[in-house]
């Protein structure tokens, strides 16, 4: 579990992230959505210590994280997988290498052994054949799916991703939002996930929170969510002509047009 | 005022370097690819300039020796001193600032811009110790290395140039190498050596370190990083020679 505690955090006189708090669980997907700018990034880099918060903590299962000392952090830290939202590959090495990295710096595996866990997590993210080629000749939804693989490769109890399907087509996209559901739910990680994308709002969203220039402006879950009543909100996930017939829907639904027992995930089809 | 803040941030960078290594297999693998960078990377254009900056020499150094009472081999003695004292380890150098330096700088803004380093941080790895520790070490074993290398041939450039244009026999030349000559002088130029070799690994790996921003940031910090190099090297060259000779 991880507890955001009154997050500030400012770049000169610019607030960025104002007074944020949250509190999300293990076993489940935490999402943060919200406009492009709208501190996301941020605040996810405030939770893992990338940037120091002004203000506030963060608690990961119980224990301040923002106060210790390096040491201490590096502790936690080591249990914590990370996807950035340019996956930040290492550019020198090649697709085998930058996943086996965190085995070879961590672990006293074999070769053979840290060949054969790279290849099952290079398995789940759907990459096969890659392995010898640079971080340079992938497209970026590949750079994703590596760097979703780095992440997970040595079993992290917390799991953040930044953005993991911006730049995948539809169907990537859902195998990805299933993986990071799955191993999140396997292996009881609290996962924290950074998302504009609607799909993955739905498909995986167990806890969502909404930012708007910096604050919280909603929390809830996917059941909820498009039933909310917050008028920022609703712009932000209507923005699109689909759900904006879905909202029809839904408006045709209250006022007892269509039958109420109609199930979401169908009107969602 | 800004110059305190980065002469303060500088040494918090160096001292926060020195933490035990995650892993020492991996810090090794660095180190060796470093050492390869640094060393096996610049060891052509180092080869070009010594070999040219002694042919240089000679014939300069002929060429205002105009007096038919100096003997020839002194022109030897001359291009000796010279190459070992100023021209192996500072020129040497100089040009390593832009060769290996720039790349230093780029290689870490690049890291820093495309969030490798947070990457690394993220895992648990003092990203300073494993990116900038073995910068460090290689080009103190390297630099010193490339700069003995220079001395040899900057000496036999020199002597190629005397014996192909006539101006000094080849035996004449050796004979003048092996007059006066002071041991103390080639252990003076490896303590230079020792001496840039850490500017010119450190200086870049700061200013590369510290990127903020994108892919122009990267191109201003190499360059901020050579030329405060070469100036720091310029006068640390100056107060070791005060100093020492
Ligand atoms: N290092 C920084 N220095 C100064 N300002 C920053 C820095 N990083 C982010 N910001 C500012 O903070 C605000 C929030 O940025 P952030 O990257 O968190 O947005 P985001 O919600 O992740 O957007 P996106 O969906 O486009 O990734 C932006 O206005 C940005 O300009
Ligand atoms: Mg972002």
């Amino acid at each position: 579990m991880i507890e955001v505690k009154n997050i500030k955090k400012s770049f000169g006189d610019k607030i960025v992230i104002n007074d944020v708090s949250a509190t999300m669980k293990a076993g489940q997907c935490n999402l943060i959505i919200g406009a492009s700018g709208s501190g996301k990034t941020v605040l996810m880099k405030c939770m893992v210590g990338l940037f120091a918060p002004d203000e506030g903590d963060v608690l990961y299962s119980g224990q301040p994280f923002t106060t210790l000392d390096r040491e201490a952090k590096t502790l936690v830290r080591k249990e914590i997988g990370m996807l950035f939202q340019g996956s930040a590959l290492f550019d020198s090495l090649t697709v085998e290498e930058n996943v086996m990295f965190p085995l070879n710096m961590f672990t006293s595996l074999s070769h053979k052994q840290k060949l054969d866990r790279v290849n099952e997590v290079l398995n789940r993210v759907n990459l096969v054949d890659t392995n010898r080629k640079f971080p340079g000749e992938l497209s970026g939804g590949m750079k994703k799916r590596v760097g979703i693989a780095r992440a997970i490769v040595l079993n992290p109890k917390y799991l953040f991703c930044d953005e993991p399907n911006s730049g995948l087509d539809p169907q990537t996209s859902l195998v990805i939002d299933k993986l990071i559901k799955e191993i999140t739910m396997e292996y009881n990680i609290t996962t924290v996930v950074n998302t504009h994308d609607m799909n993955s709002v739905m498909e995986i969203g167990d806890y969502i929170m909404y930012m708007y220039k910096g604050h919280k402006e909603w929390e809830g879950s996917n059941k909820e969510i498009i039933f909310s009543k917050n008028q920022r909100l609703n712009d932000f996930i209507f923005a699109s002509e689909f759900l904006r017939d879905a909202k029809d829907m839904r408006m045709l639904e209250e006022r007892g047009k269509i039958p109420n027992d109609r199930n979401m995930d169908d009107m969602l089809k | 005022m800004k110059i305190f803040g980065d002469i303060g941030q500088y040494l918090l960078m160096l001292k926060s370097m020195f933490s035990k290594p995650e892993n020492n297999k991996m810090y090794w693998k660095e180190f060796m690819h470093q050492c390869s960078e640094i060393g096996i990377g610049s060891l052509g254009i180092v080869a070009i300039i010594s070999v040219f900056i002694g042919a240089v020499s000679t014939i300069q150094t002929a060429y205002q020796l105009v007096s038919p009472l100096i003997p020839p081999s002194t022109i030897a003695q001359i291009v000796r001193d010279t190459v070992i004292l100023e021209f192996a380890p500072t020129l040497v150098c100089i040009v390593l600032a832009g060769v290996a330096g720039s790349r230093i700088a780029s290689e870490l803004g690049n890291m820093r811009v495309s969030e490798q380093i947070d990457a690394l941080e993220i895992m648990g790895i003092n990203s300073r110790a494993y990116l900038i520790r073995p910068k460090i070490m290689a080009a103190l074993l390297m630099i010193p290395l490339l700069v003995v290398i220079s001395m040899v041939l900057g000496i036999w450039g020199g002597r190629l140039a005397g014996t192909m244009s006539g101006i000094v026999s080849g035996a004449d030349f050796d004979k003048g190498l092996l007059e006066y000559f002071l041991p103390y002088n080639v252990v003076f130029a490896l303590v230079k050596a020792y001496v840039f070799a850490f500017i010119i690994s450190s200086v870049p790996a700061f200013y590369g370190y510290h990127v903020e921003g994108g892919a122009l940031e990267i191109g201003r910090a190499s360059t901020k990083a050579v030329v405060v190099s070469c100036i720091m090297i310029l006068f640390s060259d100056y107060v070791l020679s005060a100093l020492l000779l």
